[in-house]
């Protein structure tokens, strides 16, 4: 053994080949632990899309479905509400909704379907912080609000505002529109969340 | 060696970093003659941390109440991702540790390592596998499958035998129900980990202050270079030993993925058939035996036909392991130069606990399951009574003064 002499060169090569297959390794065994850390199979399914039956809901009315844990409203806009909303523009601060996160077939002044203007469906959760906001549908100083209140959601939390198309007025904490949600129709009464239209 | 620098340097100033490196490690003298025996320390902690990661992942998604602890185990297994991966680690983990424990055992008494001045290192070695046995006993609950729970209500029995107050307390109920379940959680996760882990570094720090024996029982700090002190027969743990620690890990987790992959069940040895069902209160599964690393006992306890003796002789065939080194009257420490007494005893001891492990399993109605329990119960016993009396008669060969191979 004495009489053998170490050749540094070789000894570095073997020392970080073996360094470099004990990372392999190591990162190896690291992936499924950190993998097993997401969301499992179970909580992947209840993120599937839901179908719900809309042909109850009257003008006017608003529906509360539950969505990956979410509520996702569904308003059946009334006439007025629909002639409002273009009135509201000069007070929103997205009236365009250029900022805010909806899929491409809600990027207008409804912020809904072609097929079903009337149809609003959002995530009821407010942009600022979360909360969930009031339906404050009512135009006016009939539910709590102030005179000039041209009708939307109100949160109670820090007090921002939106309007029937769920964008948010100018001078509250909430920084962009409520999102809109992909939705579909697979009938004229049946609502799909979650999933746009096939071959959309 | 020069003085460290940098970061190194100012962590060093305030924490002896260097000098444990040093001493531990670089310059830990080991004796030069180790052989595959000397392999299943480092497993051991190895298989510690694994079962310490694998159980800190399992408790992300195991739910400790008797309602839903068998299915949110079905539920690792089949909804989280890579579930079945950690929850088999940790299934074959606990085998895997008794093997290496056994086997570290084995080679402390082929070579008699327990001798002076080692006693503590034996008796801290034994606290460790006591606790070992504890924690796989509090773990073997906790999937709440029908051997669970069979498994734990014969347990709490046996104590039950010696003192039924006391059974009532550890149950917390009086049957095995969903207060047992969550203490035993509470214990498996953490108080017995915490108590294994310090055991554990006490009997390394026991181990370094008087160092390593060797498969030729001889003290390597007899002979020491007259100018630095070193043992002659030493050489620096690392990196020699460390790289032949990470060979026998490389070989370990070969065989340990194999088992994970292709036979994490070991066809019922490592999970039993009946813990795939339910715990139910109402019926017992007709054949019930504990996993294999406890059956040498649980065949010792079956064989004594009186249930406070049995209890008792179980006791006793783990706890006289405690007495070993004070039983070994030998002034030669390894097998290799001891007499055929020692050999033929230690010969007929290890047949002896093979075979009541086997008989562990065994339908007791079998006709030859208890006579050999007896038998082999009696052949283990006198191992260990008689040690004082063969190991002073015994006819030793001459020890070398220097290591050999």
């Amino acid at each position: 053994m004495s009489e053998m002499r170490s050749d540094p060169r070789r000894r570095r090569f073997l020392v970080a080949a073996s360094a470099a297959v004990g990372a392999v390794g190591g990162i190896s065994i690291a992936i499924p632990f950190v993998i097993s850390m997401l969301p499992s199979a179970r909580a992947r399914a209840a993120g599937a899309p839901v179908e719900i039956d809309i042909s109850q809901l009257e003008p006017g009315m608003m529906i509360t479905q539950e969505w990956r844990g979410q509520p996702v409203w569904v308003v059946n806009r009334t006439p007025e509400m629909m002639a409002q909303l273009s009135k509201n523009v000069a007070l929103l601060r997205d009236p365009d909704s250029a900022e805010s996160d909806q899929p491409v077939y809600c990027k207008n002044a409804n912020r809904s379907m072609a097929e079903h203007p009337n149809n609003l469906v959002v995530v009821g959760i407010c942009t600022h912080l979360g909360c969930t906001p009031l339906n404050r549908s009512k135009m006016g100083n009939v539910e709590g609000m102030s005179d000039d209140w041209p009708g939307g959601f109100f949160c109670p939390c820090h007090g921002s505002k939106y309007d029937m198309s769920a964008r948010v007025f100018k001078g509250v904490p909430a920084p962009v529109n409520l999102s809109i949600p992909p939705h579909s129709y697979l009938s004229g009464t049946r609502l799909l969340i979650g999933e746009d239209k096939k071959g959309a | 060696m020069k003085e460290p620098t940098g970061l190194l340097g100012w962590v060093d100033a305030r924490f002896p970093l260097m000098s444990v490196w040093r001493e531990h490690l670089a310059e830990y003298y080991t004796p030069k003659n180790f052989n595959f025996w000397y392999y299943f320390g480092s497993l051991a902690l190895l298989v510690l941390v694994i079962q310490i990661v694998t159980g800190i992942f399992l408790t992300m998604y195991y739910k400790p109440d008797a309602r839903f602890a068998f299915a949110s185990v079905e539920f690792i297994m089949r909804d989280v991702d890579y579930g079945w991966l950690i929850r088999y680690m940790h299934s074959t983990g606990a085998s895997m540790f008794f093997v290496v424990v056994y086997l570290h055992m084995l080679r402390g008494m082929l070579y008699g390592s327990y001798q002076k001045p080692r006693e503590l290192i034996w008796l801290l070695g034994m606290a460790i596998f006591l606790c070992l046995m504890a924690e796989a006993f509090f773990g073997y609950l906790l999937p709440w499958g029908q051997m669970s729970y069979w498994g734990a209500q014969v347990i709490v029995s046996l104590i039950d035998a010696l003192s039924p107050p006391l059974a009532l307390w550890i149950r917390g109920d009086y049957v095995i129900a969903d207060a047992t379940l969550n203490r035993f959680f509470a214990f498996h996760v953490i108080a017995l980990p915490l108590i294994l882990v310090i055991l554990v570094f006490l009997h390394i720090v026991a181990l370094h202050a008087v160092g390593s024996n060797n498969p030729d029982g001889i003290e390597i700090k007899k002979y020491k270079d007259p100018n630095t002190g070193i043992p002659l027969d030493g050489i620096p743990f690392h990196p020699y030993y460390t790289v032949k620690d990470i060979m026998g890990t490389v070989g370990f987790l070969i065989v340990y993925f194999g088992i994970i992959f292709f036979a994490p069940e070991m066809d019922g040895y490592f999970l039993e058939d009946n813990n795939f069902i339910p715990a139910d209160p109402m019926k017992t599964p007709p054949h019930i035996a504990p996993v294999w690393y406890f059956t040498p006992y649980y065949a010792i306890l079956r064989a004594v036909p009186q249930k406070q003796l049995g209890v008792i002789a179980m006791g006793l065939a783990v706890g006289i392991f405690f007495l070993l080194p004070w039983l070994d009257r030998g002034r030669v420490k390894s097998i290799r130069y001891r007499g055929n007494l020692f050999k033929i005893a230690l010969g007929l001891f290890l047949v002896s606990f093979v075979t009541l492990g086997y008989m562990g399993t065994q339908d007791p109605n079998l006709w030859y399951v208890n006579p050999v329990s007896r038998i082999c119960a009696l052949v283990y016993f006198s191992f260990f009574i008689f040690m004082p009396i063969y190991t002073k008669l015994d006819k030793t060969k001459p020890v070398p003064e220097r290591v050999t191979g």
